[in-house]
């Protein structure tokens, strides 16, 4: 044996080596996909638009307020991404587009409608970035709430290339209905004064007003004390919100009912304070996703950072609605686009049959590689068991996902390796009709096959690449094997196999033209 | 152990032939397609409801059926995995109107549990919306254009375009014939089958490109040889590597049909169909499109030169 070829067996064994040590333990180093180890993925669309009228609600209501600071009564109408404004007298105009301005040019165009009218549209970038943002928060509120779930190894990410779409994966996951409620509940808590209700007939509830929800007032749904249906008329401002929660826990009422028992940050007291000593005697709404929970009667004036939410609530009830309380409302509603779940027995029937068929296409090959091409098949062999082996290692290095269309492509990684092998020996075949010695027929073959396994490796690596593009989940693991596998198998059936070819050959005088193919 | 030894088959001869049958096949396919009011999408496509239920006890498709009551109608009941496995697979389209993404995946729960078929678990559950249908298939036709765009491409820089054509007419072939063939059978199309579709692409053009690497290495080597003549020799050179390969690979795909389960059978079939077809197509699609294109009989001396600088560099 020459050195060179001491140095290409020592080049093999530490790739080999390498790869081995990449991937072993086995089970730690190779992640499983949702299709082997079952549990549930979830596309999720949010509703932005949602984020954009609550972004329009809350601009017009602070204009109007610091319109009203300054002795200025105007209307306001807030819609998606724009709010008009009506009524500014005329003889305060200047002072309004003054107020207008520092309120509002950051974010909207103003447009004069004349007669005291403005329109305020929101600009393009702000629209995009209020939209952008939605995502992101409701994002990281889903992380929130699934690590207070327990789940392992979860995925949340932006999904699709539509902008408003979320992917969650919980692997292993038993409850199913109960994460994909808590994952989407809004959770948006509010108290708010009531001013009519309970009363079970909406149109009795707005006589006082003349059938008509008066400006600053909502009529919201919920429960009398009795549990039975009905509405309130509430205001519309909210006294105290969500967003000034510390921390909620379930506990118990004073009758030994499950209840949610809430800490109030410092902003959040003074707030409460501040509403429950000018209402005292009547009666605040707590309403969660626009529902009311309960409306118990102010004694006094709360200035305490501890309070509870009664309603009729189970156990579950209460430690789900605690659980989302904590980790915060969604800035956007949440619609289900796509549901897969895998139970965990079905994931391993997979693995069973992803391992059966890549081992029975491994022997099949094999023992018609021996069969055609005699000692040449076990060359065949070796590059293909290696290319298999290098590639595992390969995946297990980039934290490639395992799928079950990834064991596929394990499969399909064996019959390219027998492709290449093929085009290699049917070459070498021919080379040696030509009444050359064998080692020269190697050579001339190796040398001549490598353009084509080039330019046919490329195509498929452009299918591969396009797949892995287009792919989700389970396709990704399939493109992710196919790419891999080819880029491996240039190194096994180039490299490898004609290493063994020339240790064979080391061993033969020098012009022989005995070659076992 | 050889198959041929020294080939010499006419198969240019046979192009003409090769095509009518080729065109027969895709026609009558597309006689089927339109008939049954399109392919046949399955719900990662169109949008729609699939569970896949574990029985404790031996079950058959009516009684899951019957007790499907009024859904039955719009929905495909078939056995999933072997007999003694007591799996059942039921499909239904999107619910008109109804609240919740899942509200039909849980009245088909309901009805199952109400109607008296036994014990179950559900093992399998996929969801897909109208939205996220129609964003799959547009990224399925888009990834499989693009995928067929660069690989015609590079084809075109390494050979000259004509071949380049060449190749992508028989990758079409081998798609159409393959969906032609899913039609038949009664697979639907998945994401999985778009997968097996687009690794047919790749290995359509493989089995491709290595005849036209021998076409060119033959060029060069007889300069006044007709291109009809040198297409046919590097054919039959070729061969032997073209079954072989073949056959090893439908060996492997043969394994995932037949072990693979049922999550995979239709990724399975389409290989198998894909590979038939590729290796069909490359015999005689491929070369007759590109000798079409190349103007009869013409030696192209220029493309000889362009290919020999290419090889080298």
């Amino acid at each position: 044996m020459t050195n060179n070829l001491y140095i290409k067996l020592g080049a093999i064994a530490a790739v080999t080596a390498l790869a081995v040590l990449a991937f072993t333990p086995l089970s730690e180093k190779v992640s499983l996909g949702l299709d082997l180890k079952g549990g549930v993925h979830l596309v999720l669309g949010v509703q932005t638009d949602d984020a954009l009228r609550l972004e329009s609600e809350t601009t017009s209501e602070q204009l109007k307020q610091a319109a009203a600071d300054q002795g200025i009564t105007i209307t306001t109408a807030p819609a998606l991404t724009e709010f008009s404004v009506t009524g500014v007298p005329s003889d305060r105009d200047q002072q309004f587009r003054a107020l207008a301005d520092s309120a509002t040019s950051l974010s909207y165009d103003r447009t004069s409608g004349g007669n005291g009218s403005y329109t305020f549209t929101m600009r393009p970038n702000v629209v995009v970035q209020t939209r952008s943002e939605a995502v992101t928060q409701a994002i990281q509120t889903i992380e929130r709430r699934v690590n207070e779930l327990g789940v392992a190894e979860p995925n949340i990410a932006e999904y699709g290339n539509s902008g408003d779409q979320i992917m969650v994966q919980l692997p292993g996951l038993q409850d199913v209905a109960r994460a994909k409620q808590i994952i989407r509940s809004t959770a948006i808590l509010e108290w708010k004064l009531v001013e009519a209700g309970p009363l079970s007939d909406r149109a009795a509830l707005l006589q006082p007003h003349g059938g008509t929800v008066p400006a600053e007032m909502e009529v919201v749904p919920g429960v009398d004390d009795s549990g039975v249906p009905a509405f309130y008329l509430l205001r519309r401002i909210a006294a105290v919100t969500g967003r000034d929660l510390r921390n909620a826990r379930p506990t118990v009422d004073e009758y030994n009912t499950p209840a949610v028992s809430f800490t109030l940050n410092s902003e959040g007291v003074s707030k409460f304070s501040r509403a429950t000593a000018a209402s005292v005697g009547r009666q605040m709404a707590i309403v969660l996703d626009g529902r009311v929970q309960s409306a118990p009667v102010i004694e006094s004036a709360i200035t305490t950072a501890e309070a509870r939410i009664t309603g009729r609530f189970t156990q579950q009830e209460v430690r789900d609605l605690s659980l989302v309380l904590r980790s915060g409302a969604l800035p956007a509603s949440l619609t289900y686009l796509e549901e897969r779940e895998v139970g965990p027995s079905l994931g391993a029937d997979s693995i069973r049959a992803g391992v059966t068929s890549s081992i029975a296409g491994l022997a099949m090959v094999t023992m018609f590689m021996l069969l055609y091409y005699r000692l040449a098949g076990l060359n065949a062999f070796v590059s293909i068991v290696l290319n298999l082996v290098i590639l595992l290692g390969f995946m297990a290095y980039l934290g490639a996902v395992m799928t079950l269309p990834g064991i596929a492509g394990f499969v399909l990684t064996i019959a390219m390796g027998v492709d290449s092998n093929v085009l290699i020996f049917e070459r070498i075949r021919e080379e040696l009709t030509g009444s050359r010695s064998a080692k020269q027929a190697v050579t001339a073959a190796f040398n001549r096959v490598l353009i084509t396994i080039i330019d046919t490796h490329v195509c498929s690596l452009i299918a591969a690449a396009f797949l892995f593009q287009f792919g989700t989940g389970p396709i990704r693991g399939f493109a992710t094997t196919l790419f891999f596998g080819l880029v491996t198998n240039v190194f096994t059936a180039v490299f490898v196999s004609r290493t063994i070819f020339e240790l064979i050959l080391s061993r033969r005088p020098v012009g022989s033209a005995r070659l076992s193919i | 152990m050889r198959i041929f030894d020294n080939p010499n088959f006419d198969f240019i001869r046979w192009r003409w032939h090769a095509l009518a049958l080729s065109v027969l096949i895709i026609l009558a396919g597309l006689a089927t397609v339109v008939a049954r009011g399109g392919l046949p999408l399955g719900v990662d496509f169109t949008g729609g409801t699939v569970v896949v239920l574990q029985f404790n006890q031996p079950v058959n498709e009516d009684a899951v059926r019957n007790a499907l009551g009024s859904r039955a109608a719009d929905a495909v009941v078939q056995r999933f995995g072997a007999v003694e496995q007591n799996q059942m697979m039921i499909r239904l389209p999107l619910g008109a109107g109804e609240a919740s993404l899942d509200a039909v995946s849980t009245a088909v729960e309901q009805s199952l549990r109400a109607g008296g078929v036994g014990e179950f678990t559900v093992i399998n559950r996929d969801v897909v919306s109208a939205t996220i249908g129609s964003d799959l298939r547009g990224k399925a036709i888009w990834a499989t254009i693009t995928a067929i765009g660069g690989i015609l491409a590079y084809i075109a820089f390494r050979f000259r375009f004509s071949f380049a054509i060449g190749a992508v007419a028989a990758t079409f072939h081998d798609i159409l014939v393959t969906l032609v063939f899913l039609t038949w059978f009664g697979y639907d199309l998945s994401l999985n089958v778009v997968a097996a579709i687009l690794t047919i692409a790749g290995y359509s053009v493989n089995d491709t490109v290595v005849v036209f690497d021998r076409v060119r290495e033959t060029q060069r080597l007889a300069r006044k040889e007709g291109l009809e003549s040198v297409v046919n020799r590097a054919v039959n050179q070729t061969l032997s590597r073209t079954v072989i390969t073949a056959g090893t690979t439908l060996l492997a795909v043969i394994a995932l049909f037949l072990f693979g389960g049922d999550v995979l059978r239709g990724f399975a079939f389409t290989m198998i169909v894909g590979i038939i077809a590729g290796t069909y197509s490359t015999v005689f699609i491929a070369s007759a499109v590109a000798i079409l294109l190349s103007g009869r009989s013409a030696v192209a001396p220029a493309a000889q030169v362009d290919g020999r600088r290419r090889a080298k560099a």
